[in-house]
């Protein structure tokens, strides 16, 4: 097939067919204010490799990368150590530049990791099903509300205060039209009565554990308050790693189980790609989105894999499809797969023990800083500190010494005045003792 | 004396008195092959003629099954939930998918007798 891009003849042909002046004509409904102007990049038209080489290096010369020194930062992505073997195996060919399998069945080693990558969440959230993935932790959450309005045949989504607020947005932004969503105050280092505000017309509750401030919560009286009123309960998880040593969700009660994957095999990489982890009961099979991988046996009574339930998604349900924006993330999920494979269930709890360790080493000693207080009274690997000024102003101070001190939780929640001093620090098995001292010395410093 | 009635979307329906029980007819349980899943409406909706009542998924596809007529669901057959291949084995009896208390039975005019649905099918 040969491709020819339009000619400018072509072009005024085709927008004097519609009566349209020019093509910002066409966009002449975009408000105003979302416009973006010519000027704001500022960019030559044309410039040669050489120099545009030089000019990347520049800026990215100006970044601080998070390998580089004492790095604290989590807030839903976290810096674990990837071992090299995971690297090298997805970028095999094979997995590398194969695309969804159009014609499943030939792709046998593609639906192999991916049953195996359903069964190890399946396994890690305590749930019965997992699909193959999907985008991210956020867009999983929000297709967990879309689910649960159609199971529940209710429009109300009640958000935690502790619901990480890309979440929360993300949820908005989807979920909204289907329905209505609500949000429960913010109560940094508190869990919210939440159970208080199910109603008869509440289809879920979405509580994330830890939260977003780190706290773990107890799931298990949310889970029966919203059985108690017919609703569900979506079960967030955004550092997966902490499931190697807390109670999965499943086994509290959990009826649809959302979560960001990143933490297992794949890097920060700027904030993506992500892999969304979902999982829910069985019972609940057939509403779930996402595509399904399956073992079963061939003619000649051979394993073999098979996508199944495919008469959920859009190539056959079209418009009634249980989702039309969801893909998978191939990739990132293999390295999942790969990655927990070599850590194996002891290996895991191991990695986590070690997580936790560290943590609560940490935020010890930062909360015997001057001024400064632990909020978080129960956490996994993550903490929140109150400072005696903002966080953000800290975190700025603290880069100057070369240390990068955690999340301002006014970052997440500009318009949240309680958030201004609140200061969210992850550590994980990459921060080493020097780390930790590194960033106490320098806290104390800043505090006095 | 109960009457049956065929819709263009190959439903039956059975009347009996005010009360209709609706199916899917053997042609198009034999197009959609292999049953896997039903869902019957719940008890006590109310569906004007045409609208989406229950939903009937196959081995290779998934459609709705539209409500004949107009009326209140009386019962779904709860039994296709756990055996929904009786909807193969026996399409036009233990098949059937919802019962229905007639609202206005002037909408069966609108229907086809088993002769005409026999003749629509042979022309497809």
């Amino acid at each position: 097939m040969r491709y020819l891009p339009l000619t400018p003849d072509d072009r005024s042909a085709m927008l004097a067919k519609i009566g349209a002046r020019d093509i910002d004509a066409l966009f002449r409904d975009v408000p105003k204010e979302a416009v973006v102007s010519r000027g704001v990049f500022d960019l030559p038209d044309t410039q040669g490799e050489l120099q545009v080489e030089r000019a990347l290096s520049r800026m990215a010369a100006r970044t601080t990368a998070a390998g580089a020194g004492p790095f604290f930062c989590g807030a839903g992505a976290y810096k674990h150590h990837v071992p090299a073997a995971v690297d090298h195996l997805i970028q095999r060919s094979e997995f590398l530049t194969s695309y969804t399998p159009y014609q499943p069945e030939i792709a046998q080693g593609t639906l192999q990791y991916l049953f195996e990558f359903q069964t190890q969440v399946a396994l890690l959230t305590g749930m019965e099903v997992a699909n193959a993935s999907l985008y991210d932790g956020s867009t999983a959450t929000a297709e967990a509300v879309l689910m649960a309005q159609r199971l529940t045949k209710r429009p109300k989504a009640i958000l935690s205060g502790g619901l990480h607020p890309h979440y929360a947005e993300t949820v908005e932004t989807i979920a909204t039209l289907s329905g209505e969503v609500v949000r429960t105050p913010v109560t940094p280092g508190q869990a919210e009565d939440i159970a208080a505000l199910i109603d008869e017309r509440t289809a879920c509750v979405v509580v994330q554990s830890p939260d977003v401030f780190g706290l773990i919560r107890n799931l298990k009286p949310i889970a029966d308050a919203a059985h108690a009123k017919g609703a569900l309960l979506i079960a967030v998880v955004t550092e997966i790693v902490s499931l190697g040593l807390l109670e999965s969700p499943g086994a509290q009660g959990a009826d649809i189980v959302a979560a960001e994957g990143q933490s297992i095999g794949n890097g920060l990489n700027f904030g993506g790609p992500y892999v969304g982890l979902f999982a829910t009961r069985e019972k609940f099979l057939r509403q779930m989105p996402g595509r399904l991988c399956g073992e079963t046996t061939d003619a000649a009574g051979k394993r073999g894999y098979v996508l199944t339930l495919s008469t959920r998604e859009q190539h056959i349900r079209r418009e009634k499809a249980t989702s039309n924006i969801c893909t998978n993330s191939g990739l990132c999920c293999l390295a999942f797969t790969i990655h927990l494979s070599l850590l194996g269930e002891e290996g895991l709890a191991r990695l986590a023990r070690t997580n936790h360790a560290r943590a609560s080493a940490l935020a010890d000693r930062l909360a015997k800083v001057k001024g400064v207080s632990l909020i978080t009274p129960s956490f996994f690997n993550e903490f929140t500190l109150k400072l005696p000024k903002p966080a953000a102003s800290v975190v700025d101070a603290l880069v100057e010494k070369g240390v990068i001190a955690g999340v301002p939780a006014s970052r997440l929640m500009p318009h949240e005045s309680s958030a201004r001093d609140l200061l969210i620090v992850a550590a994980t098995e990459t921060n080493t003792d020097e780390d930790c001292d590194v960033f106490v010395k320098a806290l104390a410093e800043a505090m006095s | 004396m109960s009457e049956t009635r065929y819709t263009d979307q190959h439903e039956w329906v059975r009347i009996d008195g005010d009360q209709a029980t609706v199916g899917i007819t053997k042609y198009a349980a034999e197009q959609l092959g292999d049953v896997v899943f039903v869902e019957v409406p719940e008890t006590g909706r109310k569906i004007g003629a045409g609208g989406e009542a229950a939903v009937v998924e196959s081995v290779k596809a998934a459609s709705e099954v539209y409500a004949p007529i107009g009326g209140e669901v009386t019962a779904g057959n709860e039994a296709l939930t756990a055996d929904p291949a009786k909807v193969n084995a026996d399409p036009e009896g233990e098949g059937w998918f919802f019962k229905l208390k007639i609202a206005d039975k002037g909408e069966l005019a609108k229907l086809m007798t088993q002769t005409q649905y026999d003749a629509f099918v042979k022309g497809l």
